[in-house]
């Protein structure tokens, strides 16, 4: 009986201190850290004020048709709210969208992938993607349901960039050595990278389907990792004063952020003028947003953009 | 016997190991996790605005000095709203208190209020640092109508030169005085007229609802002071919107028409989100049955040139300051087009038309 307790005893102790350890070295995803990171990456910037003016109106015209994303929304039935909303509001700008779904769901269409595993299900939509779309769009955005997208700024970052180049865009997180881009703020690629992770997919030795680690790697990682085998590496997307256009979090969880750790200069401290995504929202705060971003405004204030984009039909 | 008593203990060890490691995992979920408060659906009973019962979920610590400066877009050609700014002439007066200055009052002076021309924050007592006009009366929600009658006897001893309209808001309302500049620059403010979100009942020709705010033209103004001078309004209501639409209608001044030219409100007496989330205002809510137009859900219930919202809590403040004159879609051509029409909706939804067509042409034709 004694021998017993002690074995158990030492077994919860043993338990106890193996979580810990496995807790705190592998980054389990039980929640992410609030706190602010300092990143060693790549920072890649908008373009310049400057730079933009310096086109003709030719170039310009030529631009805003040139830029072509393709959009991919990972879905499954249970985030039916969150599909919803994202159908009937940002989607719509993006040149063309998609929804990939774990399994067919009889109220919208979707590409059923028949898989609820999140990595077997990127890899399968950007294997259809690659398939399907490789000569139609040269830019392809990733997006979970709860993410917010305004296009026309990513169309405005994606200006000077040469998609046969190998982009991979977002807003980028360090875990250990790995340098990746959080699906929760979005993914972007140029279509040299969905080329190269085409191809990569198919090795299963560098970019296998099962992770292969004692605990499951979250899919933005894995994606990180195989995209690296091919050269491609992740890159922090920033303004041309520095802030983050890709965000992990609503603005208002941002604004209150900013409230407490830079209380002297909360706009400064919040977010990019020129955001391209949020995340975290409720279907009803997709609507507002829509409201808030491709509506309302103050009377009076005009600019001189590089690029023209028209409302979308419907 | 010695194999059997050393499987018990191993097994005993694995299923205390089992569940240590789970305890702990359970642990750490909790603490790590992020908490995600839901917003209670908080639904204001009393179309009369009650502050009384603050549910202010979002204190902020700290000094907030969330930088209404024009400095974020450079690129940004004003004229046309700096014109206006000095052609109609805004003061404001926001209705406040004591104790509302730190949690409220403090995020409307960081945003919206350096717009007006000329801004006032009233209170029963006076304040020098906020700084804050003390009206000497007391605090309380039956005070609301006897406070706004002096503050506006105020306005009019002091400032009734500086200004040609004269704005009342709460301090949990958003003003976008660039907006409301445009609805205003199309009157004259020697007209009798005030504007607001137009309510129905009690009053023939309706009044203005408090929170949503209200704004008085200069000859408004002179006569609601005059009014009270000759006692042809009463000076007591519990009921401060109401009162005020009242003597309205008995010193002739006339309740204008706030809707934009294709007919959508612009004073709102809620968030965005209440207004444009179908469903959210249950059917048997007051708001229904007090609007003096037939009132919009869905994306029809607002104007992209909105003037007002209310019960907007201190986040909310900032973030339609950041929506509004900070974040915005590069490049994108706006459906709904203020200028293209001089008669309502069906004029500009046929030049925007127009003008998506030309371009859509012009852009296929490179």
């Amino acid at each position: 009986m004694i021998s017993e307790s002690s074995s158990f005893v030492k077994g919860v102790v043993l338990g106890g201190a193996f979580c810990v350890v496995v807790t705190l070295l592998g980054h389990i995803k039980v929640g992410h850290g609030t706190k602010a990171r300092h990143h060693e990456h790549h920072h890649i910037q908008a373009p310049n004020k400057e730079d933009v003016l310096n086109l003709s109106e030719g170039e310009r015209m030529e631009l805003s048709k040139s830029i072509r994303v393709y959009c991919i929304v990972l879905v499954k039935p249970k985030d039916l709210g969150h599909w919803a909303a994202v159908k009937e509001t940002w989607s719509k700008h993006c040149d063309k969208v998609e929804f990939y779904s774990s399994e067919n769901v009889k109220v919208f269409e979707s590409v059923a992938l028949n898989t609820n595993d999140m990595w077997v299900m990127m890899r399968k939509a950007y294997k259809i993607t690659y398939e399907r779309y490789k000569d139609e769009f040269n830019w392809f955005f990733l997006a979970y349901p709860t993410t917010f997208a305004i296009i026309e700024n990513l169309k405005y970052f994606l200006l000077k960039k040469d998609p046969s180049q190998p982009f991979y865009i977002g807003h980028t997180m360090k875990s250990g050595d790995l340098e990746y881009v959080d699906g929760e703020g979005g993914i972007v690629l140029s279509i040299e990278s969905l080329r190269r992770l085409s191809r990569v997919l198919e090795d299963s030795d560098k970019c296998p389907e099962q992770g292969g680690m004692l605990w499951k790697l979250d899919e933005d990682k894995q994606l990180a990792i195989c995209l690296k085998y091919t050269g491609v590496f992740a890159e922090n997307a920033e303004d041309s004063e520095g802030k983050d256009v890709f965000n992990t979090k609503s603005v208002g969880a941002l604004i209150k952020e900013a409230m407490s750790t830079h209380p002297q200069q909360v706009v400064d401290g919040c977010c990019s003028d020129m955001a391209i995504t949020f995340s975290g929202l409720a279907p009803n705060h997709m609507h507002v947003m829509m409201y808030g971003v491709y509506r309302l405004r103050p009377y009076g204030h005009t600019y001189n953009d590089a690029l023209v984009f028209l409302p979308p039909t419907g | 016997m010695a194999s059997s008593k050393s499987l018990m203990n191993l097994l005993t060890f694995t299923f205390g190991s089992a569940i240590g490691f789970f305890v702990c995992y359970l642990l750490f979920s909790i603490i790590l996790e992020e908490q995600v408060k839901i917003q209670p659906h908080i639904l204001h009973n009393d179309p009369h605005g009650q502050h009384s019962a603050d549910t202010d979920n979002n204190q902020l610590q700290g000094q907030m000095n969330f930088n209404a400066d024009f400095g974020q877009h450079k690129d940004e050609n004003k004229n046309i709203a700096e014109g206006l700014y000095q052609k109609v002439k805004i003061l404001c007066w926001v209705m406040t208190g004591p104790q509302n200055l730190e949690k409220k009052a403090k995020h409307v002076k960081a945003t919206w209020a350096q717009r007006c021309n000329k801004i006032l924050f009233m209170s029963s007592e006076e304040n020098k640092d906020f700084p804050t006009v003390g009206l000497e009366t007391k605090e309380g929600r039956d005070q609301l109508y006897w406070k706004t009658i002096k503050a506006f006897q105020y306005v009019y001893d002091h400032y009734f030169d500086d200004a040609d309209w004269f704005m009342k808001a709460d301090d949990d309302t958003y003003v976008i005085l660039d907006n409301l500049r445009w609805l205003l620059s199309k009157y004259s403010p020697e007209q009798p007229i005030y504007f607001g979100r137009r309510f129905k009942p009690y009053v023939k020709q309706g009044y203005m609802s408090g929170g949503a705010g209200y704004v008085l033209s200069k000859e408004a103004l002179k006569r609601f002071v005059a009014a009270f001078k000759m006692n042809k309004c009463s000076h007591s209501s519990s009921i401060e919107d109401l009162a005020l639409g009242k003597c309205m209608e008995i010193i002739n001044v006339e309740a204008g028409d706030s809707r934009d030219t294709s007919g959508r409100e612009t004073f709102h007496p809620f968030v965005p989100e209440h207004h444009l989330i179908i469903g959210y205002l249950p059917k048997t809510f007051w708001y229904w049955n007090y609007n003096y137009y037939p009132a919009v859900e869905g994306p029809g219930c607002c104007s992209d040139l909105a003037v007002s919202f209310h019960y907007v809590d201190s986040v909310t403040m900032y973030h339609l300051e950041y929506l509004i004159y900070h974040l915005r879609p590069y490049g994108y051509l706006y459906r709904y087009n203020p200028d293209s029409a001089k008669n309502p909706e069906e004029q500009s939804k046929n030049e925007a038309e127009e003008d998506n067509q030309k371009l859509k042409q012009k852009i296929s034709e490179n």
